[in-house]
């Protein structure tokens, strides 16, 4: 295990190299820069400002130079937000997305789980159907009608939300219900295609012919081998709840990391832009590996592998 | 045992469907930001995107002069109706007889927000800091009207007593220009011109490098209304009443919060949601909605600014300025404001505005779909006949989609040409047109003060702005001409010789003026329409809120 462990975590230093330097070429290559405005700058100023930010430097060197600050932990200055670097704006958002990511998956496992199990243990019944029906909704309804939806009925009709914003405890129910609701629809069937696998085996079989009874049996014994497709997509799930905020960060104007990715491309702001994308590949990196090892602990097949 | 099952399940059901339902029914209304802003006097602003930075040297858009506005008060400020220049820190000034010498003399007694005193040389230090090339002040060209000031800027001379800014004394500041400038005091109302706190700068970094820290909340040093409280990136900047600024007893708003919501849906939601008094935009869509069923919450200003169309007067069939005109006669422009862009805008028969300082261009486009297309014929394409289709290129917008649609429309039905669209993306957009790789593009104009210089000077030959390739000896003459000369009167009639000119040679076709369409609560007191969107904020309060608007705003749009 702990090889494994260890061979990932070496894998993934060429990954985020590769990363770091496919995204660097490719915001240099892009049309347009971060001085691009309608207003044209004067070319003696915007010289002093390439200066200032090394931009008229030979591209290779403005490589190297940002390759080894990074090696240092630096992303380096954001063009956007001027007096603020990129490690500061991550740092800043990124408790944001987590909060908002967190409520979300717990939403997402809190309905999508119990609606899985119930269309497995009830299968071709309307239980099944009713719940199918509602995990199938919440993934193709795409977050940018879910969000205003939900905003439409509970905050402008019920008034019992504010429409925006991340001041107050109560402005985390609608965005983590949106962007949860799609995650729960993929883990209800999951859930549902895992425990009726598990429900057809022998051992199933077995428990309930001593005996057990059909709540012992869903919970103790089917569960544990049901829920391993939803773990295995627990790793990118997760990775994707947090870097696929963008849409429900723009919805309801949350100061999350999902804005910046997108926005930064937007600006030209390369170091942000960068960061950010450094700091997602890490991130699906580490979840897919912690994936990999909670299914290695539920599993006992795989974990003799 | 299945049924029993069902039964309960249904039970279940039923029972946490209803307790959901009781939940959200029964619930009192929580409180609304509006509200408890109307109770302690807090605005709430919609500010459309974050500030780029705080620096009034480095900052270039909209929503950072709407916060540095609260912030920084110069030697002028601006009148709340109608923004003629009034007294700021400054108490009086005199104006020499040629109109070239400005001596501003300073209130007595007036403050930073860190208890220093606010004196003449502070705003030497800062024209120095802005006028510093390593610095990087983008509009440091507007400093350019001052004696002496592109020359040290351009690094031929590097002693400033040079340039014609001097302290006489503590109170007493003189500014020399290098000719008579009817508009300057409106350009002190610019940003680039405001003071700064320099040992506060120096005490966060080399006040002459950028990436500094001292506009940082609990940093921040300024002598304006308001002082910075709060920045969050992406959520929201607080700014709080200055106990020490001069006029602090009049100033009524205790705080104003400016929320960067850069999606007008979620800004026009958060709007009927009662959190913003004041919105930056409305969505296109909305504006009929609300002009219906609550016209008390839409604004739509006035707003000094010109939509049009740049021509690349370098493309072989776009060099004659017939075709130039007849592109520009075949638009029906008061069809594209009633029907395209809805919003209050004005069919733009002249590039400046209209009434703008008193200036109205004489000469203007006529709509003459026949006068069009006989112009056409006279260059060679009759009925459209041999003219290669072209691209209109856009920034992606959906506004700017219908427009061009519409244009498109008209030229094909009138003239019997096809166009194109060519929709890129923003920063794309901007590259493609200042390298002059496009036919038609649509652009936009704002101006940065009350002038008509701020329009016509945008296509001298060297202007940087220009991107149409359109030079002309005697428009350049003209503009430079009455950039020396004092007399308004002189002045307008050498713009409106200038305007004559550009109008007949049509390097851009002029589509609409501005407006700004927002939504306002009427509680918000003081907010006037002024033709630069600026609203000085010691003017302004929250009365009382009518509790009925509320209703009123959410029903409205509730509806399509």
């Amino acid at each position: 295990m702990l090889q494994l462990i260890a061979r990932r975590i070496l894998e993934t230093i060429p990954v985020l190299f590769l990363v770091a330097t496919i995204t660097f070429f490719m915001m240099k290559a892009v049309p347009g820069g971060p001085l691009d405005t309608e207003k044209n700058i004067p070319q003696e100023i915007k010289v002093q400002i390439e200066a200032f930010y090394g931009l008229d430097q030979p591209l290779w060197k403005q490589y190297a130079s940002y390759m080894g600050n990074l090696l240092r932990g630096d992303l380096g200055p954001s063009f956007k937000h001027a007096n603020r670097s990129v490690n500061e704006l991550i740092a800043a958002a990124l408790p944001v997305s987590l909060e908002l990511g967190g409520i979300a998956l717990c939403v997402a496992l809190l309905v999508g789980i119990p609606l899985g199990i119930a269309a497995a243990v009830r299968q071709n019944t309307w239980i099944d159907y009713l719940a199918s029906t509602t995990a199938m909704a919440g993934i193709c309804l795409p977050t940018f009608v879910m969000g205003p939806l939900l905003v439409l009925v509970f905050a402008l009709h019920f008034e019992q939300f504010n429409a925006s914003g991340w001041d107050f405890a109560r402005d985390r129910v609608l965005p983590a219900l949106t962007l949860g609701l799609v995650y729960a629809g993929y883990i209800a069937r999951l859930t549902r295609g895992g425990m009726l696998e598990v429900l057809n085996q022998d051992f199933i079989r077995t428990a309930r012919a001593k005996g057990a009874s059909e709540t012992r049996v869903v919970f103790r014994h089917a569960l544990r081998g049901g829920l391993l497709p939803v773990v295995s997509f627990l790793g990118p799930g997760i990775a994707g709840i947090l870097t696929g905020s963008f849409v429900i960060e723009t919805i309801f104007n949350i100061p999350g990391l999902g804005r910046h990715f997108v926005t930064s491309v937007f600006n030209r702001d390369a170091t942000l832009t960068i960061g950010t994308a450094l700091f997602y590949a890490a991130l699906v990196v580490a979840l897919n590996l912690a994936a990999d090892i909670a299914q290695a602990m539920l599993n006992p097949k795989q974990r003799a592998n | 045992m299945r049924y029993k099952t069902n039964r309960c399940s249904i039970r279940v059901l039923a029972f946490a469907a209803l307790a959901g339902l009781v939940l959200v029914a029964g619930c009192s209304k929580p409180p609304t930001l509006v509200g408890e802003g109307g109770r302690l006097q807090i605005l709430h602003k919609g500010n459309k995107s974050d500030p780029q930075e705080l620096d009034p040297h480095i900052v270039q858009g909209v929503p950072e002069h709407h916060i540095l506005q609260a912030l920084i008060e110069n030697l002028v400020t601006e009148d709340p109706t109608d923004l003629h220049p009034v007294p700021g820190q400054a108490e009086r000034w005199d104006i020499s007889p040629d109109g070239t010498t400005y001596t501003f003399h300073l209130r007595a007694g007036i403050r930073w927000s860190n208890g220093d005193p606010v004196t003449a040389h502070d705003f030497v230090r800062s024209y120095r800091r802005a006028l510093t090339p390593s610095l990087g002040c983008e509009y440091a060209y507007m400093y350019f009207v001052m004696k002496g000031a592109e020359d040290y800027y351009k690094g031929k001379t590097q002693d400033f007593s040079s340039v014609g800014a001097q302290a006489l004394d503590e109170r007493t500041l003189r500014i020399t220009l290098n000719g008579p400038v009817p508009y300057f005091l409106s350009l002190l109302n610019h940003y680039s011109w405001w003071p700064v706190h320099l040992p506060t700068i120096a005490r966060y970094g080399d006040p002459y490098q950028r990436n500094n820290r001292w506009t940082r909340p609990g940093n921040f040093v300024g002598n304006g209304p308001f002082v910075l409280a709060r920045w969050v990136v992406g959520h929201v900047i607080v700014v709080k009443k200055n106990p020490l600024y001069w006029n602090a007893a009049s100033v009524k708003l205790n705080e104003i919060h400016f929320h960067p919501i850069e999606s007008n849906d979620t800004e026009e939601r958060s709007f009927r949601s009662g959190q913003l008094h004041v919105t930056e935009e409305v969505p296109q869509s909305k504006i009929s909605v609300y002009r219906r069923d609550s016209p008390q919450l839409l604004r739509i200003d006035p707003y000094l600014g010109a939509y049009f169309y740049r021509i690349n007067t370098t493309r072989p069939q776009f060099r004659d300025k017939r075709v130039r005109q007849a592109l520009a006669m075949a638009i029906d422009r008061k069809t594209i404001v009633e029907n395209v862009t809805r919003g209050g805008q004005l069919p733009a028969y002249y590039f400046t505005p209209p009434d703008t300082v008193g200036y109205t261009s004489r000469s203007a486009i006529r709509y003459d779909p026949e006068g069009a297309r006989q112009l056409l014929a006279q260059a060679g394409y009759p009925g459209g006949k041999g003219f290669a289709p072209f691209d209109i290129l856009y920034n992606t917008s959906e506004s700017h989609k219908s427009v061009a649609e519409a244009i498109q429309q008209m030229w094909k039905r009138e003239l019997g040409i096809d166009a194109r669209l060519l929709n890129q993306e923003w920063k794309v957009y901007l590259d493609t047109e200042k390298r002059k790789d496009y036919d038609v593009s649509r652009a936009g104009w704002i101006g940065d003060y009350a002038d008509p210089s701020t329009f016509l000077e945008t296509f001298l030959a060297d202007s940087g702005n220009n991107r149409t390739g359109w030079t002309n000896a005697e428009y350049d003459r003209l503009l430079k001409e009455a950039s020396r000369l004092g007399d308004q009167h002189t002045r307008y009639e050498l713009f409106q010789k200038a305007e004559a000119i550009f109008l007949d040679e049509m390097p851009v076709i002029p589509i609409y003026h501005y407006t700004r369409v927002y939504l306002l609560r009427p509680e918000v007191r003081g907010w006037n329409a002024t033709i630069l969107d600026h609203h000085p904020y010691p003017y302004v309060w929250l009365a009382p809120r009518p509790e009925a608007s509320l209703a009123t705003a959410s029903a409205a749009a509730q509806r399509p």
